[in-house]
């Protein structure tokens, strides 16, 4: 089967020089869920831009359902549902004339219009607040309106961008729910978004994207695989100690500890198990850790995997000498043991 | 989730382009007066305001002005006309730089809509809320005393060339919206435009009593002819010339700007 969504070496330039996307390939299969997967200025949301015909790529080709998004991109506009992190619906409309309005200018008939509207606030619970004005919906009411009114003109395909970004846990889960039924009913999904976790949760395949490349492809399986399932934390008390706890925990891990000043972090195959081996080994060399904690892995740990430096906007990065592994290998690269200007809970806090 | 409802949508029906033109131009109109409708500070603008001006100018500062024949309330409403008309014309640029400033534009952008739509909209719901204006004016102009000097079809024609002219201008606050940032740097923007145009003009003062060096400015720009074309046709005078003249700024206008305006849509792409 042909790809639902196909993006061909796509490459844009912005005024002022940004390189946002270097030539970015991916294809996702049908009736599946597509994860683009890369922090802030990575350039997933330009990605999408391209894919819904809002902006020209300098170079390259994107296709959905096999038609070209430039020079088709009238009959391509009727084929795809947007919905964003921005929520981009207008708050001084109630709910359903929001619904109404996108089905009309999607050329739905009045009548069929008002049912597709009534219908859709039934389905993501917002029945009872269809004849509020937006001002009054709280954050994840405006993603599910917004989400609604994607899916108005019954797409094949749709275009997340960010959906869950900013949102409560359980909104978020909530979102995840919703985009699980419209796959099973056959809906092609790309998603873009900065938890390697919701990707995980939702996604088939993922590509993960940074500097506008693609520097990793792959199922989540094979992504976590080459990155260690659990990432176990320790603090020490002092350097020293951390160097030492390093040493001791390095059989047990997958590659080397990564040491920044008194915490240390080891991606692990099996998390409890490794936490007792870790217990022990500390033990027998005389070390009392701090702290000592496990958790799943983050972005930032695909990236330090895969690139050897942590995610960080694009402001902060953009003179990042390392950046040259945009070869789009299944292979992690491993360059532990170097310093990260990161504070010890970065990754915590960005989840 | 019914292949039932997919039937009422019709992509790529023969002849249905223009149909569709006009009909997401409507879909948009309709939406933005919804806007009107719900924001006080519009509302304010459109319906408060000229009430306060026809006030103000006809007690306060009327009985300072030196009319060379005639009532000031006579002279003052053909005025106001215009000059409330064009003071509602930022609404289209403080509305298109919300838009666009909130994201919508963008996901207009995406819909298999008239790309023609979202400026046509604006424009069409300006025009909509302008008639709703000049009969409010018409009202409260009678009630201090204006009287038409002619006769209600003139009276008329003169509200429609006022309306022509209103949506003329509508395309020029267009393109100021389109250029700004964001909707306040849109009302920053039109104020230094608005202000020259509607005060130093014959709207509320006899132009031969301002500076000479000022009267060559304030007889010819477009507010003035407008006010002059009105008062011809509303309270009798020469009236052909004037006609003309503002006939051909209101063209002049829509011919320039709309395509300015079209083009600048085009190219903002955020």
């Amino acid at each position: 089967m042909p790809p639902a969504i196909e993006a061909d070496e796509l490459a844009i330039t912005f005024k002022g020089g940004v390189r946002a996307l270097d030539g970015v390939s991916f294809a996702v299969e049908p009736g599946s869920v597509f994860g683009l997967l890369g922090p802030n200025g990575a350039g997933k949301t330009t990605v999408v831009r391209i894919l819904t015909t809002v902006l020209l790529p300098d170079t390259g080709r994107g296709r959905v359902l096999g038609h070209d998004v430039v020079a088709e991109a009238g009959l391509v506009r009727t084929l795809f549902g947007l919905a964003g992190q921005y929520a981009a619906v207008d708050e001084t409309l109630t709910g359903r004339e929001n619904l109404r309005m996108v089905a009309r200018l999607n050329h739905l008939r009045r009548a069929d219009a008002a049912r597709r509207a009534d219908d859709l606030l039934e389905r993501f619970g917002l029945g009872q607040a269809g004849d509020r004005t937006l001002k009054t919906y709280s954050g994840g009411m405006r993603r599910r309106l917004d989400l609604a009114a994607a899916l108005v003109a019954e797409p094949g395909v749709l275009f997340l961008d960010e959906p869950t970004t900013g949102l409560d846990p359980q909104s978020r889960i909530d979102l995840w729910g919703v985009i699980d039924e419209l796959v099973t009913e056959g809906t092609t999904v790309l998603l873009t978004t900065q938890y390697l976790e919701e990707a995980d949760r939702l996604a088939r395949k993922v590509a993960v994207v940074d500097h506008g490349r693609v520097i990793s492809q792959g199922t989540p399986t094979e992504l976590k695989a080459a990155l260690g399932a659990t990432v176990l934390e320790v603090g020490l008390a002092d350097e020293a100690a951390a160097r030492r706890a390093a040493e001791a925990l390095a059989p047990l891990g997958r590659g080397m500890p990564h040491l920044d000043g008194k915490q240390l972090e080891l991606p692990v195959d099996e998390g409890p198990r490794a936490a007792v081996a870790a217990l022990r080994a500390l033990d027998q060399a005389g070390l009392e850790p701090a702290r000592f904690a496990l958790r799943e892995p983050s972005l930032d740990d695909v990236f330090l995997a895969l690139t050897g430096r942590a995610a960080e906007d694009r402001a902060g990065a953009d003179g990042f000498p390392g950046n040259g592994t945009g070869d789009g290998t299944q292979t992690a690269r491993r360059r532990r043991g170097r310093t990260r200007d990161r504070s010890g809970d970065g990754a915590a806090v960005r989840r | 989730m019914t292949a039932g409802v997919l039937a009422g949508r019709r992509p790529g029906a023969p002849g249905g382009r223009l149909r569709w033109v006009v009909q997401d131009a409507l879909t948009m109109t309709g939406r933005n007066l919804i806007h009107y409708v719900r924001i006080p500070g519009s509302l304010f603008f459109s319906g408060i305001q000229p009430i306060m001006f026809v006030l103000l100018f006809r007690y306060v500062f009327g009985g300072a002005i030196k009319l060379h024949g005639g009532s000031y309330a006579n002279y003052l409403i053909p005025g106001i006309f215009v000059q409330t008309v064009t003071f509602g014309a930022v609404a289209t640029s403080i509305g298109l730089a919300e838009d666009l400033q909130k994201g919508l534009v963008e996901r207009f952008r995406a819909l298999p809509m008239a790309r023609s739509a979202l400026l046509a909209g604006r424009t069409l719901a300006d025009l909509v809320r302008n008639v709703f204006v000049v009969v409010l004016i018409t009202g409260v102009g009678y009630a201090v005393g204006f009287r038409v000097q002619t006769n209600a079809g003139a009276f008329i024609a003169g509200l429609l060339l006022i309306l022509l002219f209103a949506f003329a201008l509508s395309w020029g606050f267009a393109v100021i919206g389109l250029s700004a940032p964001d909707s306040e740097t849109a009302q920053v923007m039109s104020f230094p435009i608005l202000f020259p145009l509607t005060f130093a003009s014959s709207a509320f003062v006899p132009v031969q009593d301002m500076p000479g060096w000022l009267q060559g400015f304030a007889a010819h720009q477009p507010i003035s002819v407008e006010v002059g074309m009105a008062r011809s046709l509303m309270l009798g005078g020469p009236t052909a010339s004037d006609l003309w003249q503002a006939l051909a700024w209101s063209f002049g206008l829509l011919l320039v700007l709309v395509p300015l305006a079209v083009s600048r849509f085009r190219h903002r792409t955020t």
